[in-house]
């Protein structure tokens, strides 16, 4: 029987900060200190709370260790779990009161107005330990569903609860089963869940798969159960190493446990799981794409309908969930449609997990109910903009989605209000930005991403793109015209009506929401030949003032292209046709005298 | 996996491991001090002690915990627990051996052990 429990983060961040060096580090000096037997040393999920890792919790305490070195690791032994003593400094700082009292993690900033669901075992438990799922409810929603309802009262329950779709588009779940229900056991059913994550910045998904697995492979069960399917596939892009193996491990200990096989729980259900690996191409997140993938052909789209329901994988009815809207399932189950369906807004119930990042103090994962703001997300959860600058805007929905401009800061955030301004939930990525990002460019990177991401099958997207690229390019490089801006116009809704499938459907929206909110960003690159946020290398000017400049020569050795010129004690002058705009000059002048613009 | 049974079995057994981590704040706290003092005096055989006793009777809704030095050396092993709503009870020159009696009449019954508290040692 272990007195404490070490719980050390073995999510992507915090393996790629270090952790896996930590917990060999407390294994070794618990061992040394000859607490094997009273201390347990476990791996686990993601925290949430990224920007901060290493992160170690110590139970029963519940002492929360952040940003751990390998260093730091003896120190937490001999100190907290020898002697009873947490190790202040190390501790998370909002945890520690004046005074030194230590305050639980469920009253910071970060955790307070969270409220996870989906991500309810991730830091909590083993994830490779079946038998710690279990310890957390773990499989007694499949049982449930399989000895005490009928697959239609499942479909009811989730149609009742309301939950949709969070991978992006918001179909409702319910109403997806409902469609692929018809003639169970009379043919081939599918179900399957898309694990093949690609918006830049969002990373959700993953953290689920790495600290939860078992709740996806349980609820596909309770989906196939309500369907009529046989065999569920999860397509997970390699670039997952972490997430892969532990699936590999949950699959294989479910298998062992009987609770993936026939004959589940004693009934006539028979069900298992494969995996399929996806090799990285971001239209493979869309569900004909995927299933083309699956079936061992070229990653494609193709036209809808047939929708998968009727006719999906193998020409068979599927069913394709995303990863976190499988992680609500079982919760559901155990606690009612009723449960779900309070939490949240009219329209979009339950929770969603945001993916924190860009200039934001807190980078991490934020589980919050629907219809919380943007503010509240930004400001209390993320904790600010940092070095105090301004929020600007936010991206949601990544390459497909849009910019939320700072005067809507205080929109509640659902699926129906983020369409309403102009962008969309997506999967989750939020990143946020400050004043010192153009949202020229940044429509440009999003719309970099989708140019190369298009698969290239139909002409809009393929070609569109390329050429709505173009024209930003125009206008970051000081050649735009005031014409640009209708044709970038046209050519984008040309594009969002007449490509094959959402990537091409939506790729557009980030231009058209800068457009909408940032107008006059946009006018001032191509009248006035400025980025106000000087990102636009090619509207940037370096100068020098000749009143502040105390001819040190400083700049004219750091640069790099010799285009300062000057003698001592005089004043310097740049040379703005070899000037390469790497701003070394500004960064090292001491009389703050060289500035852009 | 046959039936909900076989479930429950795993379940109920792990639940005992990982309470560790579900520690709430209505829980009844067993501290016990784990400074130099207390270890000198023998305070970890008593404190794996509490973590057993109370994992075989199963007891939920019971943290056993450490902490330091709480100022009263000579007493040493000291065992502190708090309960929601009732005054602390300070148990003193702790054993192994006492810890069975402490958790079955005290944590399980309500009723601390007179004799084996401060109060009592101090007369």
């Amino acid at each position: 029987m272990y007195r404490s429990h070490v719980m050390v983060c073995g999510g992507t961040g915090c393996t790629s900060s270090g952790s896996t060096k930590i917990m060999e580090a407390f294994e070794h000096e618990i061992a040394a200190e000859g607490l094997e037997n009273e201390v347990k040393v476990i791996h686990t999920g993601c925290f949430g709370l990224c920007a901060l890792g290493p992160i170690v919790v110590v139970y029963p305490e519940g002492s929360f260790y952040s940003r751990v070195n390998v260093e730091d690791v003896g120190e937490i032994v001999r100190e907290h779990l020898l002697k009873g003593r947490p190790v202040t400094r190390l501790l998370y700082d909002e945890t520690v009161k004046e005074g030194g009292e230590i305050r639980s993690l469920s009253e910071t900033q970060f955790y307070k107005k969270q409220h996870r669901i989906a991500l309810r075992n991730c830091g909590v438990i083993n994830p490779e330990n079946i038998d710690e799922y279990i310890a957390f409810d773990g499989y007694r929603a499949l049982g449930k569903a399989l000895t005490e309802m009928t697959p239609d009262e499942v479909i009811q329950t989730m149609l009742d609860s309301g939950l949709r779709g969070r991978g992006g588009a918001g179909f409702p779940t319910g109403l997806k089963w409902k469609f692929a229900s018809g003639n169970r056991g009379n043919v081939q059913k599918y179900v399957c869940c898309n694990a093949d994550e690609g918006d830049p910045g969002a990373f959700m998904d993953r953290s689920v798969l790495e600290g939860d697995p078992h709740v996806v492979l349980e609820a596909m069960a309770i989906a196939a159960y309500a369907i009529g399917a046989t065999q569920g596939y999860i397509y997970v892009r390699a670039e997952y190493p972490i997430a892969v193996k532990r699936l590999k491990v949950a699959i294989g200990q479910a298998r062992e446990y009987g609770l993936l096989g026939n004959n589940i729980f004693g009934t006539d259900f028979c069900f298992d799981v494969d995996l399929k690996l996806g090799a990285g191409a971001f239209v493979c997140g869309e569900e004909t794409a995927l299933m083309t993938s699956i079936e061992g052909k070229r990653g494609e789209p193709r036209p809808r309908p047939p929708f998968p329901a009727v006719k999906g994988l193998f020409a068979s009815p599927t069913i394709l969930n995303n990863v976190e809207t499988y992680a609500n399932v079982p919760r559901i189950i155990l606690n009612g449609a009723e449960w779900f369906a309070s939490m949240g807004t009219e329209k979009s119930k339950g929770t969603k997990v945001f993916a924190l990042g860009g200039k934001i103090h807190n980078t991490g994962l934020v589980e919050v109910p629907m219809g919380t703001t943007l503010r509240e997300i930004v400001e209390e959860i993320g904790g600010g903009i940092p070095n105090g600058k301004k929020f600007k805007a936010a991206q949601t929905g990544g390459p497909s989605g849009g910019c939320i401009p700072a005067e809507l800061i205080d929109t509640p955030i659902d699926y129906d209000n983020l369409l309403a301004i102009g962008t969309m939930m997506g999967s989750g990525g939020l990143i946020v930005m400050d004043e010192d990002t153009c949202m020229v460019d940044i429509a440009k990177f999003f719309l970099e991403f989708t140019v190369d991401e298009s698969c290239g099958k139909c002409t809009p997207c393929r070609v569109g793109t390329k050429r709505l690229l173009e024209l930003l390019e125009k206008i970051t490089d000081g050649r735009g015209e005031m014409e640009d801006l209708d044709r970038i116009e046209e050519l984008a809704q040309f594009i969002k009506a007449n490509s094959l499938c959402g990537l091409g459907q939506t790729a557009p929206n980030p231009v058209l929401a800068t457009i909408r909110y940032f107008r006059d960003e946009y006018i001032a690159h191509i009248v006035d030949k400025k980025c106000p946020a000087g990102v636009c290398k090619s509207l940037l000017q370096y100068t020098i003032d000749p009143v502040k400049c105390r001819g040190c020569t400083l700049c004219a050795r750091v640069c790099p292209a010799g285009a300062i010129t000057g003698t001592v004690k005089n004043p310097h002058v740049i040379d703005q046709s070899k000037c390469i705009k790497c701003g070394a000059c500004m960064e090292k002048c001491k009389f703050g005298a060289i500035s852009k613009g | 996996m046959k039936s909900l049974e076989e479930l429950a079995a795993i379940r109920d057994k792990m639940k005992n491991i990982v309470n560790t981590r579900e520690a709430d704040e209505g829980n009844i706290r067993v501290v016990v001090g784990m400074a130099t003092c207390g270890i000198a005096a023998g305070a970890r055989p008593v404190l794996n002690a509490f973590t057993e006793e109370v994992a075989r009777r199963e007891l939920g809704n019971v943290t056993v915990t450490q902490t330091g030095c709480i100022g009263i050396c000579q007493y040493e092993p000291v065992v502190e627990v708090y309960q929601p709503g009732k005054e602390k009870v300070t148990y003193v020159k702790m054993t192994a051996e006492k810890v069975a009696r402490v958790v079955g009449e005290h944590l399980v019954g309500g009723k601390p052990v007179d004799e084996y508290t401060i109060g009592a040692f101090q007369k």
